[in-house]
């Protein structure tokens, strides 16, 4: 980390660092930032090829992007700032889109919430909201009056054109018109309703016969504004909306909160409370990998899957239920450990789980994996090279099965997974039927730390005592936890107030959204299917 | 065995002292007619409880319970509402063509269900040509698809049609095949004349290893022609939401839905009159007293059992196996099951030649 | 640990004044009896088997798909049938959030439904806006959009509570008529009437 420090203060003597000394964030003005980019991306020293996100910032004097770039290899994180050139009407920053692809989307999003144009992005459409929607939400200046953006029934506005801002020779921004689709293009609209999207997205299909030309992602169908709802809780009050983004990694998703804010607060949490974190980490990953491999087969046709895969969901749950008492929205992880103590025979449940587990793995094999019907569906089918995968920051399951070792809780490790047994998995094809594979190890592998922990758990409180209100030092914190379908990303900055400041949530699922018009060209439109099945997104995950 | 001719000359025999020629044999059509609309309501929601019932054992669970014994009464309910529930006209389509578009596909099952041989003297139509008029018949099911999916309107339907399109004309070439493969066995086009052939011994015994070959190649072939899973590639749900039907609605889906269940019966049907017999009860040589209680089984009884035994293997095929791809599909076809058909054939008609057969 | 919750007695669930009254109401202008027992066997029809459109925008819709699967089975009552055009199904089970985004593609589902249709409201999204109810961009609640017969709290419900809604939603369509006479449809014309969607004339 410290010589990348140096080579940034040596190449760019204009930069600026805040906060600590070990992960400082350097701050670049814009007129720099596509060089430090470049370097960041290309020097060998560096690297920086992995985008982990872009975070959008209102500092209500002026606004800004929080890049968090890392090294796919050495795990080093980077975090630049760069704040916006020109007037609050119209915030201008260079695009990196050219480095990083997925940064296409990121900056999309950036200008959907907070209307700061990124020059030479090939598409500037906002990215969740409506095409006519006035104001952008997560300015600090929003206007929520309903009456400026009602709730209408009539159909919205669709265009063929995107936007493309570029600077002119006297140094103007000037906006461009370009096609989204060519004019004679056959268009099939799949989704927003649609079986096989998981949710509501929506996929504008241009294809030739039954093969993809060109797939253009449509979101915002179940966008909810948790970022901007969060800013107006206090911390406990958050957590909640962490069971709603990605459903079934709800467990992880609130373990990642609770981290990032008792870090900050400066709180010791009991070992007791992290073993059984983890613990429901690891089986909501089961679960959450059961039913992938349920609905995805139920995509491909072979619905009786669904069934069985659901059997040991249900089994979860009940496990689940026992303790946290709810089934689906559990809420259990708090600030200082976790809700109430473990149900008495979650233990002897954990081991009948554990028993019924290689079993049910060896019928699923069985039932499909061998299934040659399946194995012509799936194998060699929407490949996603290792390159790729970093490129277009695809983490998870469906990254590493592009043979990227991008397992957080190996690479970063937090909580007590650094002392926990368990294999990366990864495989090397990058094609669907890999991905699928990748999602049955790793149950195989969350069992073998199930196991590690189900006869360890430690006596002592399973919560520590923590003011109800409860205040962070001013600051900014960035954190990155594994969820059930990859790299889970939380910023959170704080000015000191009970209420967080921004809460920036970078959901493994949007740059596997963002990666399927990438992977599907040139594929059948059976293949779609297939694909967006393997990549296992979860649509409020993407929107929010 | 007996012969259940006597009731329908009866009939035609009174009919006739009463009236004249040309209203008898009105009044038989129509009593036909209602006959068939009967049999015809009744299997298709024998059919639907049947196939859910199925695909529940298979998902362990239940399946339809609570209406009436069993959930017996359920299709029947599903038909009422389905009778009632709006038909809804849409804008900016075929209007001729849409409507028309039910109606041949199940018109296409109906004409099939005339010559299959329901029990000994069961049938409605005998002419030398039975087979034959069953394939022609049968393909008409296609047109009203591809109709249905172009006169919609709608992205969805012209791509589950063109698929359906494909894939029925391909698949048509292998049930045509493997339905020659066995007439050339018979030595006979005549539904009647195939089951009295198999008097001593069903085909796909005497046959041997081409009518086995053949009945493989008829089942998948079969199941492809009924779009079922996993070639239910014109009606995909997870791709194209309900493929060329997706715009119809009421009693004209219900067509479908019907025709598709009506259509399983069918292939299952000539299935079991090609290699199993027609009603033809299960005679071993040599066992004459198996024969002889083999007998006291109704024809119909034998029929209609081995429609649906061999329907449950194409029900169990659906809720087995993940679908095909379209290219995949016609990879099958005509990589594969034609090929292998080509030589069947002649291997078939080596082996009648030479008098290899049982 | 033992959990011990006073659970609604058994009677209960079936105690229902809402479909009382309506009974009431239905049964207050008399009915002829040919007419009487049509209705009767349409709306046993009707109300033993409702298909649902396979609508689902967020977390309610996994409970959902638990409700299909084996241990709560809902093909036990004929609800399996679960279809993907709005054209062939019933009822559509609104499970979960509909945001702003959403509204127009939503209503347009429910206008595609063909009649008689019913909708669920089913976890505190569809019904209210739920945890999101000071979003910027989630509508709250669907009644301004689409009238709704059944209301089902949770978030999200149990499938045993959706088992619950739809059974009410049943033997709500039990009680109806389909030859004349007040019924559902009357106040859904109303309803439609008053909410009309914008920039379409019919």
């Amino acid at each position: 980390m410290a010589n990348i420090t140096k080579k940034i203060r040596t190449l760019f003597p204009q930069a600026t660092f805040e906060g600590d000394e070990n992960k400082p964030l350097v701050v670049i003005p814009n007129a720099q930032w596509h060089e430090l980019a470049k370097a960041l991306r290309n020097d060998p020293e560096m690297a920086m090829d992995y985008l982990v996100t872009i975070v959008g910032m209102d500092w209500t004097e002026n606004l800004g992007c929080i890049y968090y770039l890392m090294n796919s290899v050495t795990d080093e994180v980077v975090g630049v700032k760069v704040l916006a050139e020109g007037t609050r009407q119209q915030p201008v920053i260079d695009s990196v889109a050219d480095l990083w692809p997925v940064a296409v989307t990121y900056e999309r999003e950036v200008y959907d919430f907070f209307g700061i144009i990124f020059l030479n992005n090939p598409d500037m459409r906002r990215l969740f909201l409506n095409i006519d929607w006035v104001g952008y939400p997560l300015r600090k200046d929003y206007d929520a009056n309903p009456a400026i953006n009602p709730v209408s029934t009539e159909s919205e506005r669709q265009t063929d054109f995107t936007d493309v801002y570029t600077r002119n020779e006297k140094g103007e921004v000037v906006k461009n018109e370009v096609r989204v689709f060519q004019k004679d293009d056959f268009v099939v609209n799949i989704g927003p309703q649609h079986p096989a999207t998981h949710g509501v997205l929506r996929f504008r299909t241009a294809v030739d016969g039954e093969t993809i030309k060109k797939i253009d992602v449509y979101m915002g169908y179940i966008h909810r504004g948790v970022e901007k709802l969060c800013e107006d809780l206090m911390y406990p009050q958050t957590l909640h909306y962490m069971d709603r983004l990605d459903y079934f990694s709800a467990h992880n998703y609130h373990h990642a909160l609770c981290m990032i804010i008792e870090k900050a607060a400066g709180i010791e949490i009991s070992r007791r409370a992290q073993v059984i974190r983890v613990m429901m980490d690891e089986l909501s990953r089961i679960a959450s990998h059961c039913l992938f491999i349920g609905t995805y087969c139920m995509d491909l046709g072979a619905t009786t899957m669904l069934f069985y895969t659901l059997r040991v969901r249900e089994q979860i749950l009940d496990i689940m239920e026992k303790t946290c008492g709810a089934r689906m929205t559990f809420n259990y992880d708090c600030i200082g450990g976790v809700m109430q103590d473990l149900a008495p025979d979650f233990v002897a449940d954990v081991k009948a789980l554990l028993e019924v587990l290689p079993k049910n793995i060896k019928e699923y094999n069985e039932v499909f994996t061998g299934n040659v019907i399946a194995k012509n569906r799936m194998e060699g089918v929407g490949v996603l090279s290792k390159e790729d995968a970093i490129a277009y920051g695809v983490t998870g399951p469906s990254g590493r099965a592009s043979g990227w070792a991008c397992d957080m809780r190996k690479h970063m490790p937090y909580s007590i997974y650094s002392e926990l047994d368990f294999e990366e998995v990864l495989a090397t094809e990058g094609d669907s039927m890999a991905r699928f594979k990748c999602r049955l190890r790793e149950i195989e592998e969350s069992a073998k730390i199930l196991a590690q922990l189900v006869d360890n758990i430690p006596d002592g409180e399973y919560c520590v005592k923590v003011p109800k209100m409860l205040k962070l030092p001013a600051g900014s914190w960035f954190q990155i936890t594994e969820g059930c379908r990859g790299a889970f990303g939380l910023y959170l900055e704080s000015d000191g107030s009970p209420k967080p400041f921004r809460l920036k949530i970078a959901p493994p699922c949007l740059p596997q959204a963002a990666a399927v018009d990438h992977i599907t060209r040139g594929q059948k439109i059976a293949d779609l299917i297939t694909i967006g099945g393997s990549l296992d997104y979860i649509v409020p995950d993407i929107d929010r | 065995m007996q012969d259940l001719s006597f009731i329908t000359e009866w009939i035609d025999s009174s009919l006739r002292a009463l009236m004249p020629g040309w209203l008898t044999v009105t009044v038989e059509c129509l009593l036909i007619g209602v006959g068939l609309l009967l049999v015809y309501a009744l299997l298709a929601l024998f059919y639907i409880y049947y196939e859910r019932k199925v695909c529940a054992a298979f998902q362990c669970r239940l399946g339809p319970n609570r209406v009436g014994p069993w959930g017996l009464l359920q299709s029947f309910a599903d038909m009422f509402k389905m009778l009632i529930k709006e038909i809804i006209h849409l804008n900016h389509i075929d209007r001729f063509l849409f409507a028309l578009a039910p109606y041949l596909v199940i018109i296409a099952s109906m004409l099939a269900f005339a010559v299959l041989p329901w029990g000994n003297g069961i049938q409605i139509i005998n002419f030398n040509i039975g087979i034959f008029f069953l394939i022609a018949v049968s393909s008409i099911g296609v047109l009203g698809i591809l109709l249905a999916g172009w006169s919609s309107n709608n992205k969805y339907t012209l791509i589950g049609s063109l698929r359906s399109g494909a894939q029925m004309v391909s698949y048509e070439l292998s049930i045509g095949l493997s339905v020659i493969t066995m007439v050339c066995l018979a030595g006979t086009m005549s539904v009647e004349g195939i089951v009295a052939e198999q008097q001593d011994l069903w085909f796909i015994f005497k046959g041997h290893i081409p009518a086995i070959i053949a009945f493989v190649i008829y089942m998948i072939a079969g199941t492809a022609e009924t779009n079922r899973g996993p070639f239910d590639l014109p009606e995909a749900e997870s791709e194209l939401t309900a493929g060329y039907h997706t715009e119809y609605s009421g009693m004209h889906f219900g067509f479908f839905y019907l025709a598709e269940y009506l259509n399983l019966f069918i292939v299952s049907g000539v299935a079991a009159l090609l290699f199993f017999g027609g009603w033809m009860p299960l005679h071993i040589p040599g066992w004459e007293a198996f024969n002889y209680i083999m007998d006291y089984i109704p024809s119909v009884v034998w029929f209609v059992g081995k429609a649906i035994v061999l329907s449950f293997i194409i029900i169990w095929f659906k809720w087995t196996f993940p679908r095909l791809r379209i290219d995949q599909l016609l990879a099958l076809e005509w990589k594969y099951l034609l090929p292998i058909n080509l030589v069947n054939l002649v291997l078939m008609v080596l082996i009648i030649v030479f008098n290899w057969h049982f | 640990m033992e959990v011990t919750t006073k659970s609604m007695p058994y009677e209960a669930f079936k105690d229902n004044e809402y479909i009382e009254k309506l009974v009431d109401e239905l049964r207050a202008s008399g009915t002829n009896i040919v007419v009487g027992s049509l209705d009767k066997l349409i709306n046993w029809g009707r109300s033993n088997s409702i298909w649902p459109l396979t609508f689902a925008t967020s977390c309610c819709g996994i409970e959902f798909v638990s409700l299909g699967a084996a241990r709560f089975d809902m093909a036990r009552f004929g609800w399996e049938v679960a279809r993907s055009s709005p054209r062939q199904a019933d009822f559509m089970m609104v499970a979960g959030t509909i945001v702003h985004r959403m509204v127009p593609v939503f209503r347009r589902l429910y206008d595609q439904l063909a009649e008689p249709k019913y909708v669920i409201a089913c976890g505190s999204c569809a019904i209210s806006g739920g945890p999101f109810l000071k979003s910027y961009h989630v509508a709250k609640g669907i009644e301004d959009i689409v009238p709704v017969d059944v209301f089902v709290p949770g978030c999200p419900p149990r499938p045993e509570a959706m088992i619950y809604g739809i059974m009410q939603l049943s033997r709500k369509i039990k009680v109806e008529r389909f030859f004349g006479g007040v019924n559902r449809k009357q106040k859904q014309e109303e309803f439609l009437a008053a909410h009309p969607v914008e920039g379409v004339k019919d």
